[in-house]
């Protein structure tokens, strides 16, 4: 990966102010900026899944639950810490996920979504029915994280930071995986399948292992999400939370990682602030912003920024007059490993 | 985000990490209860204004507009009530969001009336290592009443589902001893809390129950479940269904000639529901249904016409929610909880503390709510958390729900600990 200073000062920033938030806001921001940790693990998979590579899905609240309940399950029923239970909840979901990613092979665009979506809808029903294992519908309580002696800070702190060190570590572990030939494999599926296939690029091994990757995600942020309520119920993954993750992939900036980042921001604070627009009808503010926002700034808030940046500082003539190999019409992200 | 972004500029970096770890940003001790003033008392709730049980969300209104009312009429003790009601969508993680938010950024007094048994079992162990008060939840689990040794400052309100279900059976074995039971229930905790009651009620007539079907809210239809009860014989049915479903299956029953005697379970017998049966099943779809009552029914004008606490729920909903169904009995609901809370509230006198309010919830007799079932008495002690556990049993005939008996008392078969 070849780094420059313009990839490199935003990550720095952000790193900061990730540290720094929790001197500065108060204690129930820094809850529910756990919550923003989670959402945002889950929505990169989301980028990785459909900006990248093009698969819709609508089933990502599925694996979240998966994810959630193994490490909730370990806890709860053999008292395995965290820490362990974690791992096992992303493996689980990569094991699940490349099943279903070899199922979805044979489904592309709108039926791929329904196929998800069933997924989603399932879930609740499937966690209901085996109540000796999951609690059923009343769900299980957790305890409490708690934070190790040797940490200034109280538990809830605590679990800020861990949780954002996993986010950091999955954005990493991402870039890397996105970058170079795996990266450009799964964008010109995406493009052009006919094209991709007839260069030599393995549809089954590129979309299966993506699908995989952001399902292992996706489980790592439900496990997260878990352990910040300390509670686990059926109607914690609701349905409406895979499209929950869409909206924000779609609003943060599906193209980019930085998108994950935002659009994480945006699911857990748009319905808070539509509260205190109007208590009365928080839905109506929400939907209409969702809908103000996909006419302006369709390639999402990551997206028209970079537009915005891009018209007021024109390109740096250092950079190669001729770029070989543009991989698609799309806006290369921000945070992409530089093309060869 | 915005604002925090900024306030987090990079200037502040190396100043602001050496606070965070001081640990000076970590909330302050109870020392001090919150949420009251000379002149307020800070309430806090969530409710599902969103969601797949948004219907729910006229109770919080309700309670809106029976403070709103109290506050013009004085206050408590002086003090106005300022209720912060959130919506939390029926989801357990955006409900213990919000009740951090309320806790921490807005100090309410208290938790007052959120709604669901999951949301509240996911609240509960915040709000007890907190020490704030979360009274009267909108859920008749068993485990408000039971679980109270553990999680002492939690307490219910509404009758526990499972007495409902025991009264049903006491019923059937005193009036129909050689009945063969057919039940319907909602594949869920709420469910299951009805067949347990059921179950204990029945006691050694248990082998009376032929048949059991369950359905999942997501079902568009219960037919093929009565289908089932009627093949199995059953000649008594138990509907424990949420309203749209216990409509289906009253009508679908009358529709497939089968004519049981039914129960009917008490969320889903407001008197406009049971129009909506007849008018699709005609009237022996819902002659003769049995039911119980514990709050008075707003959709039955003929029954409360002179009565006072009606009238003062009329006078209320016409002031400040003129828009709102009369008819709808969350809306009811919503003022009977109310008063209770004020109730509670008045008690704990002008030095209110939390302590002080879960001692007076804990050791309450209100005789007076004046939207509780004439002669229910809202009772509890230390060691006894069910609030509510009068009911009447009633019958429909005709166009109306008759009181049958006199009220029971289920207080005797309640769990009061758990071991």
């Amino acid at each position: 990966m070849s780094f420059n200073a313009g990839k490199l000062v935003p990550v720095l920033i952000a790193v900061a102010v990730i540290a720094v938030l929790p001197a500065v806001v108060p204690s129930f921001i820094v809850f529910d900026l756990i919550f923003v940790a989670a959402y945002a693990i889950a929505v990169l998979g989301l980028v990785v899944l459909t900006g990248m590579n093009g698969q819709i899905s609508l089933g990502h609240g599925a694996f979240m639950a998966l994810g959630g309940y193994v490490a909730a399950v370990l806890a709860h029923n053999a008292g395995i810490p965290y820490w362990i239970g974690v791992p096992l909840a992303a493996i689980a979901c990569g094991v699940v996920g490349i099943l279903i990613g070899m199922i979805a092979l044979r489904l592309a665009g709108v039926y791929l979504a329904l196929a998800t979506f069933s997924l989603a809808v399932a879930t609740p029903s499937f966690l209901k029915h085996y109540k000796s294992i999951t609690g059923g519908f009343g769900g299980m309580s957790l305890d409490t994280v708690k934070a190790p002696s040797w940490f200034p800070l109280d538990a809830q702190h605590w679990l800020y930071y861990v949780t954002w060190a996993v986010v950091g570590v999955c954005f990493l572990l991402s870039a890397l995986l996105v970058q170079g030939k795996f990266g450009r494999a799964l964008r010109a599926l995406r493009d052009n399948p006919v094209a991709a296939v007839s260069f030599g690029i393995n549809p089954y091994y590129y979309k299966t292992l993506a699908f995989g990757w952001s399902a292992v995600l996706a489980g790592i942020a439900g496990a997260f999400f878990a352990i910040a309520t300390a509670f686990v119920s059926p109607d914690t993954f609701s349905f409406a939370l895979s499209i929950t993750l869409l909206i924000g992939a779609v609003l943060g900036g599906i193209l980019t990682f930085w998108g994950a980042l935002v659009g994480a921001l945006v699911i857990e604070f748009l319905p808070l602030v539509a509260q205190q627009v109007n208590a009365a009808a928080p839905s109506v503010v929400y939907g209409v912003t969702l809908i103000l926002m996909m006419l302006f700034v369709p390639d999402g808030i990551v997206g028209g920024v970079q537009r915005l940046i891009r018209r007021f500082v024109p390109p740096k003539p250092s950079q190669p007059a001729f770029q070989p190999s543009a991989p698609s019409a799309a806006p290369i992200a921000a945070d992409q490993p530089s093309r060869e | 985000m915005k604002p925090f972004v900024r306030k987090a500029g990079i200037g502040m970096f190396a100043a602001a990490f050496a606070l965070a770890m001081t640990g000076s940003t970590v909330a302050p001790a109870w020392a001090a209860d919150p949420g009251v003033s000379d002149t307020e008392i800070i309430l806090g709730g969530t409710h599902p204004y969103s969601g797949p049980a948004s219907a729910y969300g006229n109770i919080g209104k309700g309670i809106g507009a029976y403070f709103e009312y109290v506050n013009d009429h004085g206050g408590v003790n002086g003090r106005k009530i300022k209720y912060i009601d959130k919506d939390d969508g029926y989801s357990p993680p955006q409900a213990v969001q919000l009740v951090h938010q309320l806790v921490e950024q807005e100090h309410v007094f208290a938790i007052f009336d959120t709604l669901g048994t999951a949301v509240n079992t996911a609240i509960r162990p915040y709000l007890n290592q907190n020490n704030v008060p979360q009274l009267f939840v909108a859920t008749g689990a068993t485990t408000w009443g039971k679980d109270y040794q553990k999680f002492p400052w939690t307490i219910g309100w509404q009758p526990d589902y499972q007495a409902e279900a025991i009264l049903y059976a006491q019923d059937i074995v005193r009036s129909h001893p050689k009945a063969k039971i057919g039940v319907l229930y909602q594949n869920d905790d709420y469910g299951e809390d009805y067949n347990a009651g059921l179950k204990k009620g029945l006691g050694k007539h248990a082998d009376m129950i032929t048949k059991m079907a369950s359905y999942e809210t997501s079902d568009p239809s219960v037919g093929s479940q009565i289908a089932t009860l009627k093949a199995a014989g059953c000649d008594t049915f138990m509907i424990f269904a949420t309203p749209k479903f216990a409509i289906q299956a009253m009508v679908l029953a009358a529709q497939q000639s089968w004519h049981p005697l039914t129960y009917l379970n008490n969320v889903s017998n407001a008197i406009p529901y049971m129009n909506a049966a007849m008018k699709a099943g005609g009237p022996s779809a819902v002659n003769g249904v049995i039911t119980t009552y514990y709050l008075k029914d707003p959709a039955n004008h003929a029954r409360y016409a002179g009565d006072k606490g009606m009238k003062l729920y009329f006078e209320i909903m016409d002031k400040y929610l003129p828009k709102g169904d009369k008819d709808d009995g969350n809306y009811l609901y919503g003022v009977s909880i109310a008063y209770t809370m004020v109730d509670v509230l008045k008690r704990a006198g002008k030095d209110l503390t939390r302590k002080k309010v879960m001692d007076i919830a804990t050791h309450l007799t209100e005789s007076d709510n004046p939207l509780a079932y004439p002669g229910v008495v809202i009772k509890t002690a230390p060691n006894f958390r069910y609030p509510i556990t009068q009911m009447i049993a009633a019958k429909w005939l005709g166009t109306d729900w008759s009181p049958t008996g006199l009220l029971v008392d289920t207080r005797s078969m309640m769990t009061t600990a758990e071991k």
